[in-house]
């Protein structure tokens, strides 16, 4: 069954088509890469999901409802969470502040009140934003300030943050970008045995081969707007189409 | 304590010291001595220090904790201050149901004019806000004579309903506002050897009224909304992509700080009851935004220190003339003597606000955490000094 269904989704800016007739279906509780060229539009396409930005034409719809039209806080509510290209956190908070909050969004829903309690009484929260930090392995980085983390510390805390809200699809963009060889190792080995642990779909946008072929179970290939093809990660490694795309581009 | 970290718990104590121990702390020269000129603890001036505390208190709920500067929240102390008045005037000079009325009053418009600026962020929110403020003083002033007093502003008078009160007292006088008997201008001197010390009902009334804002904001700092509110100052992409609703938060909170201006809008009318619509001209809201920018943007005693400050300049340093001068520096040779007070001069009493340019450049300069980020550097050197002094003390012990 796919969870999330993109119908001839197309995107303008100004000249360029930046998605033309882009067709997707991404099976519950795979894990779906997107690949392709700088440039091709895969950012574009994530931002058509979380309400970042909308289509000129065609429809995207996660679990039978159409996400377009809602605002990004509801398209998370519905159970999307997003990573991003360029690390999203809250520079002034520190990391444990940080995993707090989408634990709160988790439990409260997109507004409550409580002005009166402190957040250290919040014992339940707490244990939940503290295990997701040990499980992230930056426990001994909780009352840092994120914004003096290293670039991949901050996309891992990101990663964290998404993943504490247990969401039913997870979108990555680009997510071991700027991160040592150690870190994404382990970034991948948590993603995996998230996925064992639990039910959640998994759309990564990768260029690193490694981690796309370590995590995988069906690959698109986008250039300049237009899904090239779909298929199982074996049959794209040495697919004409895919090569012509990226050797051409390299070459 | 009081539901409250120990660090935060401290600095309540201090503040609750502080506040009660004002009469002296702020009278500490001799009447009869040429420093009593710096004397700041007589009642009009010690009640100014704690409602514009609270004023600069709540403000900083908004500017501090969200970053969203509003330029008109003299608007709702200005609401506060009418409302009061006219609860004086309709129902009794007891200052309880004053406040409350007016508390409430300035929430509603705060959650108008919030629903609306709101729609904006950064500086056209700022300019929203701004444009409403000056459009209520200018109503105030002209249309709204009949609800304000327009020109004069809105005072009691002897043929005022006051249902559950007097309309006059036995001597014909119009009634003061007071707490079920308690004159709100009831004044106590105490003279202790040189010293005067003077204790006011009104003083001690708004400041017990400010320990309990204070208590509220530190409440509310610590909370999961007081996070979501630094986390929308921090990142609005980020909670947005978290599932989180952030217009509501920031109107939370801009009508909360807004009820915090109308309550000190209302003590104001109840140490003095008149309202002027000047109380919402803009740069009233501006002076809020120095106050908290001097003392410590988000932190929590910043706001009170800056008010105290603003207030302490604009009363005290404008007092002082060349006269007063002259007679500083009457022991200096002639010229010379001309020389000092001439350079002095312009920085003191219509001067003040040159002074308290200079300072603001100054703090906003080298310290961008204001006077608590000053505070701090020093509380670090001694700190840093004793760890010295401890240092070698502490190798000197017998290793096991
Ligand atoms: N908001 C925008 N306004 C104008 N042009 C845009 C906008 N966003 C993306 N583009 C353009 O659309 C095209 C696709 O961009 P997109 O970011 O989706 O590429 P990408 O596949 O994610 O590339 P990369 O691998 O470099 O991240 C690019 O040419 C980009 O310049
Ligand atoms: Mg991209």
């Amino acid at each position: 069954m796919s969870i999330l269904e993109v119908k001839n989704v197309g995107k303008r800016f100004g000249g360029l088509q930046a998605l033309n007739n882009v067709n997707l279906s991404v099976q519950e509780n795979s894990v779906h890469a997107i690949i392709g060229p700088n440039g091709a539009g895969k950012s574009t396409l994530l931002n058509c999901f979380v309400g970042k930005l909308i289509p000129d034409t065609g429809s995207v719809m996660f679990d039978g409802q159409s996400v377009l039209g809602r605002s990004p806080h509801e398209i998370n509510q519905m159970g999307i969470s997003r990573v991003f290209q360029t690390p999203e956190i809250f520079g002034d908070l520190t990391v444990l502040e940080n995993m707090l909050i989408p634990c709160f969004a988790k439990r409260d829903g997109a507004f409550e009140l409580n002005a009166i309690g402190s957040v250290m009484n919040q014992k339940d929260m707490l244990e939940r934003a503290e295990e997701m930090l040990v499980d992230m392995n930056m426990a001994d980085k909780r009352h840092m300030h994120a914004a003096s983390m290293s670039r991949g510390d901050k996309r891992r805390l990101e990663i964290g943050m998404c993943l504490s809200q247990e969401p039913r699809l997870l979108l990555l963009d680009e997510p071991t970008a700027g991160m040592a060889r150690a870190d994404t190792n382990n970034t991948i080995d948590l993603l995996k045995q998230i996925k064992e642990e639990r039910d959640i779909t998994i759309a990564i946008i990768e260029h690193d081969m490694h981690v796309v072929f370590s995590l995988a179970e069906r690959i698109t290939v986008l250039a300049q707007g237009t899904p090239l093809v779909e298929d199982v990660p074996e049959n794209i490694k040495g697919h004409p189409k895919v090569r012509e795309a990226y050797l051409g581009e390299s070459a | 304590m009081f539901g409250l970290e120990t660090k935060d718990a401290k600095l309540l104590l201090l503040v609750v010291a502080l506040t009660m121990l004002a009469p002296f702390l702020l009278n500490p020269f001799p009447v009869d001595s040429a420093m009593a000129q710096f004397n700041a603890g007589y009642p009009d001036l010690m009640q100014r220090f704690v409602i514009f505390g609270i004023f600069a208190i709540g403000f900083n709920i908004l500017f501090g904790l969200t970053g969203y500067l509003s330029f008109g929240h003299a608007a709702f102390l200005g609401v506060g201050s009418y409302a009061a008045v006219w609860m004086f005037k309709l129902l009794s000079m007891n200052v309880l149901p004053a406040i409350v009325l007016a508390v409430i009053t300035s929430g509603l418009f705060a959650l108008l004019i919030g629903y609306i600026s709101l729609r904006r962020s950064g500086i056209y929110f700022s300019i929203l806000t701004l444009a409403f403020a000056q459009m209520m003083f200018a109503l105030a002033y002209s249309v709204l004579t009949p609800i304000t007093g327009g020109e004069t502003g809105l005072q009691l008078a002897l043929d005022d309903p006051r249902i559950l009160g007097t309309s006059a007292t036995a001597e014909g006088n119009i009634p003061v506002p007071g707490l079920f008997g308690l004159e709100m201008r009831d004044t106590t001197e105490v003279a202790m050897g040189v010293w005067s010390f003077t204790f006011n009902v009104g003083y001690y009334f708004s400041a017990v009224i400010m320990l309990l804002a204070f208590y509220l904001s530190i409440r509310i700092f610590r909370s999961p909304f007081g996070m979501m509110l630094r986390a929308i100052k921090s990142n609005q992409t980020r909670l947005n992509y978290t599932g989180l609703n952030t217009k509501p938060y920031t109107l939370a909170a801009f009508v909360i700080s807004g009820m915090y201006a109308g309550l000190a809008g209302a003590l104001m009318a109840s140490m003095d009851p008149l309202a002027g619509a000047e109380r919402m001209f803009w740069t009233a809201s501006g002076e809020v935004v120095l106050m908290t920018i001097l003392g410590g943007v988000g932190t929590l005693i910043g706001p009170v220190l800056g008010a105290g400050a603003i207030k302490y300049m604009e009363n005290i340093i404008s007092k002082i003339n060349s006269e007063i001068l002259h007679s500083w520096f009457a022991f200096l040779p002639d010229g010379f003597e001309d020389f000092i007070v001439a350079i002095i001069y312009p920085f003191v009493g219509k001067g003040w606000h040159l002074t308290l340019g200079i300072i603001f450049m100054l703090v906003v300069t080298f310290l961008p955490g204001g006077l608590v980020e000053g505070g701090q550097r020093i509380a670090k050197l001694f700190k840093g000094k004793k760890a010295d002094a401890n240092g070698p003390k502490g190798k000197t012990e017998p290793a096991e």
